[in-house]
């Protein structure tokens, strides 16, 4: 008899405990009450696999709506924006990222188009450089052009071969 | 029937496409100038084939010819008969179609030129710009036949040919599926049509280049030829890529104009080259130089012209802006690998007789300048096509899908941009060949000095961002230098001419429209800078769930929801209106009235913003659908872009400018009259 009133007794408690606790985490949560703005800065950030180029704050599909409430949902229980990202990251691939991480096989994306852009600048310093070799600065173009009423000559001059 | 007849007058189109070809072909073997006569006129008979075809397709759209599988996929009862009509190019066969007129028009109007200082090209010529065209007809005539009927047989399965299928009977459907709700907009009513305009127009500059290529002409006499055609092309195409972004401004509902969508930067790479050649060919019109580059910008934009439209057919990527999916993407790559090589081939061919007689002297000249631009130029189309193909290229290879966003892009081509807006406020001050840094110097403190007033107001306005403030100045400096060059040349001629200022002004424009044109595009640019720095560097945004008489706030405004009415439309649309009152600084200033639409046959959503619109910025709010919406309470998003309306302020500059530079002028005839004597062969 008095192990059963025992039980029932730590059942009871066990219960008002999980009771209290889950009220006190209720609470604790209820006091990060994230805005749409938030929710937004980092929606803006992720695109759903299933709609396309939209990004995940401006799509109004039904799966992008229940994207945006685990995100909410994160932030609510004190997730960061970081841990939020690697949340949907692990869970669906990094194609939901809008840029992924300069890392690995990615790191092409990021480097190749500055790379060839420094190659293409080095292919025309170099011409350059071998063309001046060759060249014959015709200096009266410079000491006609510093002269003050030039400008005048020159463009009266474009005018009139065209009149 | 009329269906027989439109796939006919197709039909006809790809035999006479071919027939051109071959005509062309024959008088390149036995040069008898009946052939390449009948070749041209073959070209016109296509445009009339084509006219007639797309006449055709267009009746069967606007008199609800449903049995016809794509008027019953594009269209329905309920829409509005112009909408109806402009569902030629709403689906991908009709589309495909309307690429093929646009480009028929261009040939058949080329063909109606003068040709005697060209007579050797015209043959290439037509193989060029015919063989395109007759890729895009097969394409209609083989895959995606636009006149395909439905048929129904007796298990209730629909089919759709020419030919009536055993045991089958025509299906007519009570009505169709109609335009896709996003294509419902009057920017896309024109925007497709100029942005094919533009992508077909660089195809006859191409063939001319090909065709120099062919017979080893370095004269440049195919620029001469299609300096007007090139700047038409071009003029089509910035306006497609404006109408565009004010499209998706305002129907796609995500408070932006440009999204770095693969759609919408594979229309915007062909510009990109073709900005790049227009600058180049000057050099080339004016001391020979760039013979080989020009060429390879020319086949660069051609290719991705086809690449462009290859990416919009194929839906071969995720975009917003791919409306059509279907099996032509291996033919399209089959083309593009074609042409590319066919290109290169005849480029490497005549690649020593390319060179150029004259050499560059300094990067301190407009050559040097002009080369450095082209260099930012390929610069940013490296960065926009690697960001294009690079998340196939991931899956190919890794098998991982990545998704590749506007930063990337921001990031990427930023820098770049920033530098072709430096090099556009040095370039007007440079002289040919070579200048001095004194020189410069001598000639751009005044502008200099006036145009770092900007960044001062904007620092006393309490802006402190790096990337702004240098942004702001380069734009102004421009602007600055711009303004210079024509108060300069204007005093210069009322002095010598005794005319008034705005009487020289006039004159100096008009008698030298290619450059003062190239400077008002310039100012053009200035104006979208502007815009694009207010939006991409100060947008802000604020989203919120109001019940009626609740208010929200955006910096000076704020917002009261004060209705919400619901009623279906007559075009087979129901609407969700709110209306909210504006207020700025607490002042009541208007009425807002965002709204969604839903489309029960599709049971598509469209958000629709409204906009508070002024030069300072725009107010664009969206009713949105985060939580149920309803009278109680509904969310709106809230953007505010500061400048964006100079976006399109520019727009009309930068169209004002092109117009300029490509209205003809005495001087075309007198270079042409001038050079006839040394239009010889290599």
């Amino acid at each position: 008899m008095e192990i059963k009133w025992v039980s029932k007794s730590i059942l009871l408690v066990m219960l008002l405990t999980c009771i209290t606790f889950n009220n006190i985490t209720n609470v604790l949560a209820q006091d990060i009450n994230p805005t749409d703005d938030e929710v937004n800065a980092i929606s803006k950030q992720l695109y759903c696999p299933v709609c396309e180029s939209i990004p995940l704050d401006a799509c109004g599909t039904q799966a992008c709506i229940q994207w945006r409430d685990t995100i909410r949902s994160k932030l609510s229980n004190g997730w960061s924006e970081e841990e939020i990202k690697q949340y949907f990251s692990d869970q669906y691939g990094i194609r939901v990222l809008a840029e992924p991480p300069a890392d690995g096989f990615n790191t092409l994306l990021w480097y190749l188009p500055p790379s060839l852009f420094l190659i293409g600048a080095l292919l025309v310093t170099r011409l350059l450089s071998n063309t001046k070799n060759k060249l014959h600065v015709q200096h009266e173009t410079i000491s006609n052009i510093d002269n003050a009423n030039h400008y005048v000559e020159r463009i009266e001059h474009d005018l009139k071969k065209w009149q | 029937m009329i269906v027989n007849l439109g796939y006919t007058a197709l039909l006809l189109a790809l035999i006479c496409s071919l027939y051109s070809i071959i005509s062309a072909r024959v008088y390149i073997n036995n040069n008898k100038i009946q052939w390449v006569d009948s070749s041209r006129n073959a070209v016109l008979a296509v445009w009339f084939l084509l006219t007639l075809a797309c006449l055709i397709l267009v009746y069967l759209l606007t008199n609800e010819h449903f049995e016809i599988e794509y008027v019953a996929s594009v269209s329905s009862r309920a829409m509005p008969w112009y909408l109806k009509a402009t569902a030629l190019w709403g689906g991908q066969a009709g589309s495909l179609l309307f690429w093929s007129w646009l480009m028929s028009s261009y040939t058949g109007i080329m063909m109606l030129r003068d040709w005697s200082n060209e007579r050797d090209l015209q043959p290439y010529v037509i193989t060029a710009s015919m063989l395109t065209l007759a890729f895009f007809v097969s394409l209609n005539v083989f895959v995606e036949n636009p006149f395909n009927v439905l048929w129904i047989d007796s298990f209730g399965n629909i089919t759709s040919s020419m030919m009536r299928p055993d045991a089958n009977l025509m299906f007519t459907p009570n009505d169709g599926a109609g335009l896709n709700p996003l294509l419902r907009h009057p920017g896309m009513i024109i925007h497709p049509p100029m942005l094919y305009l533009g992508f077909v127009g660089f195809v006859i500059p191409y063939s001319f280049a090909i065709g120099a290529l062919a017979v080893g002409r370095t004269d440049g006499v195919w620029i001469r030829a299609t300096r007007r055609w090139t700047l038409i092309a071009w003029l089509f195409l910035s306006l497609g890529l404006l109408l565009g972004g004010r499209w998706a401004y305002d129907v796609l509902g995500w408070g932006g104009y440009w999204g770095w969508d693969p759609v919408e930067i594979a229309a915007f790479m062909p510009w990109l080259t073709g900005t790049a050649f227009l600058h180049s060919v000057i050099i080339q019109e004016k001391h020979g130089m760039f013979k080989r580059w020009n060429m390879i910008l020319i086949i660069l934009t051609y290719a991705l012209v086809i690449f462009g439209t290859f990416l919009t057919r194929s839906g071969v990527l995720s975009s917003v802006h791919a409306f059509a999916q279907s099996s032509i993407g291996p033919l399209f790559f089959i083309f593009i690998t074609v042409t590319f090589t066919i290109s290169l081939l005849l480029l490497f061919r005549g690649w020593e007789s390319l060179a150029s007689s004259k050499t560059l002297t300094s990067w301190l000249s407009r050559e040097g300048m002009f080369l450095l631009n082209n260099l930012l130029f390929m610069g940013i189309l490296v960065a926009c096509f690697w960001g294009v193909i690079y998340p196939l290229i991931s899956e190919i290879i890794t098998g991982q899908k990545v998704t590749v966003g506007p930063p990337f892009y921001e990031r990427t081509t930023g820098p770049q941009f920033a530098a072709l807006l430096l090099l556009m406020g040095i370039v007007p001050l440079v002289a040919w060949r070579i200048t001095t840094v004194n020189r410069i110097g001598h000639l751009i403190w005044k502008p200099t000095m006036i145009s770092l007033l900007i960044p001062i107001i904007s620092i006393i306005s309490g802006i402190f961002n790096f990337a702004a403030l240098l942004s702001l100045w380069l734009a102004s400096l421009v602007f600055c230098v711009t303004i210079y060059e024509f108060y300069r040349g204007s005093i210069a001629r009322s002095k010598s001419s005794g005319n008034s200022f705005f009487i020289s002004l006039w004159q100096l424009i008009s008698r030298n429209r290619r450059r003062y044109g190239g400077y008002i595009v310039h100012l053009g640019i200035v104006f979208m800078a502007v815009g694009i720095i207010g939006v991409e560097m100060f947008q802000t945004e604020t989203q919120g769930t109001l019940a009626i008489e609740e208010r929200m706030s955006l910096e000076d405004y704020s917002l009261v929801y004060k209705d919400l009415t619901e009623y279906p439309e007559n075009d087979g649309r129901f609407v969700t209106k709110a209306t909210l009152d504006v207020y700025k600084n607490n002042k009541l200033i208007g009425e807002l009235e965002p709204r969604r639409d839903y489309y029960n046959i599709s049971q598509q959503r469209m958000t629709i913003p409204d906009v508070y619109s002024t030069l300072e910025g725009d107010l664009y709010v969206l009713l949105i659908d985060w939580k149920p919406v309803g009278p109680q309470q509904a969310t709106f998003k809230v953007y505010l872009n500061p400048l964006i309306n100079w976006i399109w302020i520019g727009g009309f500059l930068f169209i004002l400018g092109t117009l300029v530079a490509t209205w003809p002028d005495q001087r075309d005839r007198h270079i042409i009259t001038n050079n006839k004597s040394i239009l010889q062969p290599f």
